[in-house]
């Protein structure tokens, strides 16, 4: 349950990850949507009441396609509802692939037994009870709300003449080497100083000399002695 | 080979696959990308793959294995991806998808129509012999009121206002909205292992036969019957139906056979969507029927004809279309 990483195969044998949606930020969408169904229920009310009977079978219409279809027409168009694109998040099938029409469907139709016996609370018990946050109709649609994923600008490593590192890294050690030289921008010089000072008995250096000379590994690490 | 080189070597392709990315995320109008170039994207997103996992096996930096996921992901979902919206689908799907599905499951149709129908019979049968037995099913307003709407001294059955164009409008809004949501509830309520989807067959039944059999008792069967048989060739139909649907995902958690409970429950609510879909479709055309057609002053018999033929209508829809072409019996 703590972790909320699902990994999963595509064809080509490359395991792709995905970040579940839990109960919380579920809610919140859900109630951002409410707020925007409300919102067009009195848009479309309004106008439509000085129609008379005509308007008001209209309207009786138009709040029964917003009541069942709003949701599916969002999450064929742009993966989400508007809730949920406010969120970051999105709906996919459990196999990575975009929602489709008749997974769509289900989920939102089993909606009303979700709701049951009232504000959702069966959704809710089905969503803590299983591993993966799914909702009833998510079980029987086979789809996952999972957070929409980020474009991340990659930070560059630092510029630093590289130096060739005194012993031979095992992968791991290679890749926090490189990790750390990624994410040393960001952190305050008491913290990279602290961190570097852990490899002193390899480097013999302390305070940003430390630091300096482990972002040369990592540079040695990902480019070699040549620029 | 070093992570730099790695990234000189491959950067290009990388970020020629991202353009393309956010092209096709784009509405097709607003496209940049000729049909041509985005044609590459399937060759491209291999060799990003093929990237990505040597990146996470030489062990390059968190952030570069990053990247490439990010794109190995969107390429996924876009080359992956189900979805197929046509209009010539939906044709095809009311034509005889529709009809051949629902074959398929025609035992859950016979259950859910007896679940309906006996208690609706039985109720009936109680209430047109005993005057009170109507008021243990529903309490004296309603009573008062149905009464009222079909009353036979109303000018138009159904209401007991009179009812002009405006209002015929109006209540096709009401009968769209309010029945086609049963439809999809009875649906919705077969994931509560049936029991939803039985109890409201149930009480459905129970209520349409009471009624039914009341106002047969006090003497207002002409305006009660010539108004319901002509809709409820499509409406009770559909109700069944959708009754058929709930029960197919109840079975198949109560019973999943040789698959687990959940494997089962997904690959028996995809045979049952095809049927509420379907029904969804008959009860707009009920609400059609019985707030234009229905609510009509025409003379008893003339509705009583109308509805004989939507009744064998719909028999021979259901029963014959797409049988000799598909092969589904």
């Amino acid at each position: 349950m703590l972790d909320t990483i699902r990994s999963y195969e595509t064809p080509e044998g490359v395991a792709l990850s995905l970040r579940l949606a839990g109960p919380v930020v579920r809610s919140c969408a859900w109630a951002i949507d409410m707020l925007i169904r409300a919102g067009l229920y009195l848009a479309i009310a309004i106008p439509f009441s000085f129609l008379g009977g005509l308007g008001f079978g209209l309207s009786l219409v138009l709040f029964f396609l917003i009541e069942w279809f709003y949701p599916v027409l969002f999450e064929m168009r742009q993966g989400a509802t508007p809730g949920k694109k406010a969120m970051g998040l999105e709906v996919i099938q459990d196999n990575g692939t975009p929602v489709s029409w008749s997974a769509s469907l289900i989920r939102n139709l089993l909606r009303a037994a979700d709701f049951l016996p009232f504000l959702y609370a069966a959704g809710l018990v089905s969503m803590l009870l299983n591993r993966n946050f799914q909702r009833l109709g998510d079980l029987a649609a086979g789809t996952l709300v999972v957070y929409r994923s980020r474009v991340v600008e990659r930070p560059a490593l630092p510029d630093v003449p590289p130096v060739h590192p005194p012993m031979q890294f095992v992968s791991e050690e290679k890749r926090s080497l490189l990790e750390f030289a990624e994410r040393a921008p960001q952190l305050t010089q008491a913290r990279r100083i602290e961190l570097a000072e852990i490899l002193t008995d390899l480097t013999n250096q302390r305070g940003e000399a430390a630091v300096h000379e482990l972002l040369a590994y990592a540079g040695w690490l990902a480019q070699g002695q040549g620029r | 080979m070093r992570q730099r080189g790695f990234e000189q070597q491959h950067r290009e392709q990388w970020e020629r696959m991202g353009q393309l990315l956010d092209d096709l995320d784009r509405s097709s109008r607003r496209r940049q990308h000729s049909a041509a170039e985005l044609d590459a994207l399937p060759g491209l997103y291999r060799e990003v793959c093929n990237h990505y996992a040597i990146a996470r096996s030489r062990h390059y930096s968190p952030a570069l294995e990053q990247q490439l996921h990010e794109l190995v992901l969107r390429g996924h979902r876009q080359l992956y991806s189900g979805r197929t919206a046509e209009l010539w689908r939906l044709v095809q799907f009311i034509a005889y998808g529709f009809p051949c599905a629902l074959r398929r499951q025609i035992r859950y149709f016979w259950l859910a129509a007896a679940l309906l129908l006996l208690p609706g019979l039985l109720l009936g049968g109680f209430c047109y012999l005993q005057p009170d037995v109507i008021y243990s099913v529903m309490d004296e307003d309603q009573v008062a009121t149905m009464e009222s709407m079909y009353d036979p001294a109303n000018r138009k059955p159904g209401r007991s206002l009179e009812r002009t164009a405006e209002t015929d409008l109006m209540m096709f809004g009401h009968y769209i909205s309010n029945n086609i949501g049963i439809g999809f509830r009875t649906f919705a309520g077969g994931i509560l292992f049936g029991l939803g989807t039985v109890l409201l067959l149930l009480f459905n039944g129970v209520v349409l036969g009471a009624v039914a059999g009341h106002l047969t008792r006090i003497g207002y069967q002409e305006t009660f019957w010539s108004f319901v048989s002509g809709h409820g060739a499509f409406e009770l139909t559909a109700i069944v139906i959708c009754g058929a649907s709930g029960l197919i995902i109840g079975h198949a958690l109560i019973a999943p056979g040789r698959l687990p409970r959940l494997a089962a429950l997904k690959q028996r609510a995809r045979v049952a969507l095809p049927l509420v879909m379907g029904a969804a479709f008959m009860l707009l055309i009920a609400a059609f029927v019985e707030a234009f057609w229905s609510s009509s002053s025409l003379s008893a018999p003339i509705k009583y004809a109308v509805a004989g033929l939507f009744w064998m209508l719909v028999l021979l829809y259901l029963g014959l279309a797409g049988r000799k072409r598909h092969g589904t019996g």
